[in-house]
């Protein structure tokens, strides 16, 4: 519509209709454009980090090529387990903190379906609000299912 | 088997990460297809190692390039959103069914479909943008849209059709990925082309956007289970963050047509992988 009043400027809360709709999921991309932005980000920077402290630790890394085998093999043991990942960090070990920097990043869509939730309920969106909480509750399910089948 | 120091397969690794990442944002694709090889054939790392690898990959892919085609409105959030529900619950089927169904005969299955699949995708080069038939739950759930094509400079309005078939088709491919460990996106794009309708820009982007939630269900019981290796991981997520960035940039550039053929060529080797893998 060409004759609407200043387009944008009307608050989310008090407008309806189609334009102020389209504001509202213009605002909704944004905000998870953002999140996945800041999710990406922040894991990359822990992830570089963490190995970038491995090679402080062990320069042998960076000279040694019977290292990498070891580094690689399945046998190799590594912080997998919470209390794994807490001891390491609390020691600054470089595989620890990138294993947190992994976390962060496979926490990152998770993160971006619960946000959702609350973004389509601000859009007035019951059945989006509704599909996207059992999405989460389904995702939540295979995590804990998963764990319990190992 | 390549002998190097971990300092030289940290750089390498990333190096084809990279590449990995730009071409799993341009198709949709995870990125597996490209990194487990690698590690597998290359450095001889064990396939467990190699797929929890993978598995990162295909988060670092999604998130990487989703942040950008949400705000470039590449990606139709509702019907990725919506479609996430025939995802996730196959993934769970999957992850049951495993043990029970001969992965073999799957990959038979799964590689005729796909073949069948890059033949009908080729047909439809010159039928995008045609419309398919109305879809009264695609109405009800708003999911018609348009997005801005810079190759062209056309904003493009599309219909949504087959909601229904697609969301049956997403919950099948859920369960694959689940079985299978491969194949998230390989799945997803030519349900989005061929049953709904969807521009092939749109339907990459929007897989793209879907196939991080499916990995990261999974992702966290191979992290717990010590299958993700921060050391192998770790250049994987890095270089595959940098290279879906730059393939975010590229697809709103690109000619729907080219991202079209390139997906056809890469799905025509995914399904004689699958098929062999079935066969020998």
């Amino acid at each position: 519509m060409s004759d609407a009043g200043a387009p944008g400027l009307a608050p989310a809360s008090a407008a309806s209709g189609p334009e102020a709709n389209a504001e509202r999921v213009r605002r909704m991309e944004l905000v998870i454009s953002y999140l996945l932005r800041i999710g990406v980000v922040v894991s990359l920077v822990v992830v570089v980090g963490g190995l970038v402290l491995s090679f402080v630790h062990h320069p042998v890394y960076v000279s040694s090529r019977p290292e990498l085998h070891r580094l690689t093999s399945r046998d190799t043991p590594f912080p997998h387990t919470l209390s794994g990942l807490v001891g390491g960090l609390r020691g600054l070990d470089g595989r620890a903190i990138t294993a947190l920097g992994l976390l962060l990043l496979i926490a990152t869509p998770v993160l971006r379906v619960a946000v959702s939730i609350p973004l389509f309920v601000y859009q007035r969106d019951r059945t989006f609000a509704i599909v996207t909480a059992v999405v989460l509750t389904v995702l939540i399910c295979s995590f804990v299912l998963g764990r319990a089948g190992g | 088997m390549w002998v190097v120091t971990p300092l030289a397969f940290v750089f390498v690794l990333f190096g084809i990460s990279v590449v990995a990442g730009a071409l799993g944002s341009l198709l949709g694709l995870g990125g597996g297809i490209i990194v487990v090889p690698a590690l597998t054939l290359l450095f001889h790392v064990d396939i467990r190692l190699a797929i929890g690898a993978s598995i990162v990959s295909v988060i670092a892919t999604s998130s990487g390039a989703a942040a950008a085609y949400v705000r470039d409105h590449m990606t139709n959030l509702r019907v990725g959103m919506f479609l996430e529900l025939g995802t996730t619950t196959g993934a769970i089927t999957g992850a049951y069914l495993a043990g029970v169904v001969d992965p073999r005969v799957l990959y038979v299955v799964f590689g005729v479909a796909l073949a069948y699949s890059a033949v009908a995708m080729f047909q439809r080069r010159h039928a995008e943008g045609a419309a398919g038939p109305p879809d009264r739950l695609a109405d009800r759930l708003r999911l018609h849209d348009s997005y801005q094509d810079e190759a062209t400079g056309v904003l493009v309005r599309y219909r949504v059709a087959r909601v229904k078939l697609g969301l049956v088709l997403m919950y099948v491919a859920g369960m694959v990925s689940a079985l299978l460990g491969i194949g998230s996106g390989a799945l997803k794009v030519p349900a989005m082309d061929l049953a709904m309708g969807l521009p092939m820009k749109v339907s990459t982007a929007t897989s793209n956007f879907m196939i991080g939630v499916t990995a990261a269900a999974s992702a966290g019981v191979y992290f717990v289970r010590g299958d993700i290796n921060p050391f192998i991981a770790a250049p994987v997520a890095a270089g595959v963050l940098l290279g879906a960035t730059a393939g975010s940039r590229i697809l709103p550039r690109a000619q729907s047509g080219a991202i079209r053929w390139l997906f056809v060529a890469v799905l025509v080797f995914i399904a004689i992988e699958m098929l062999a893998r079935g066969i020998r």
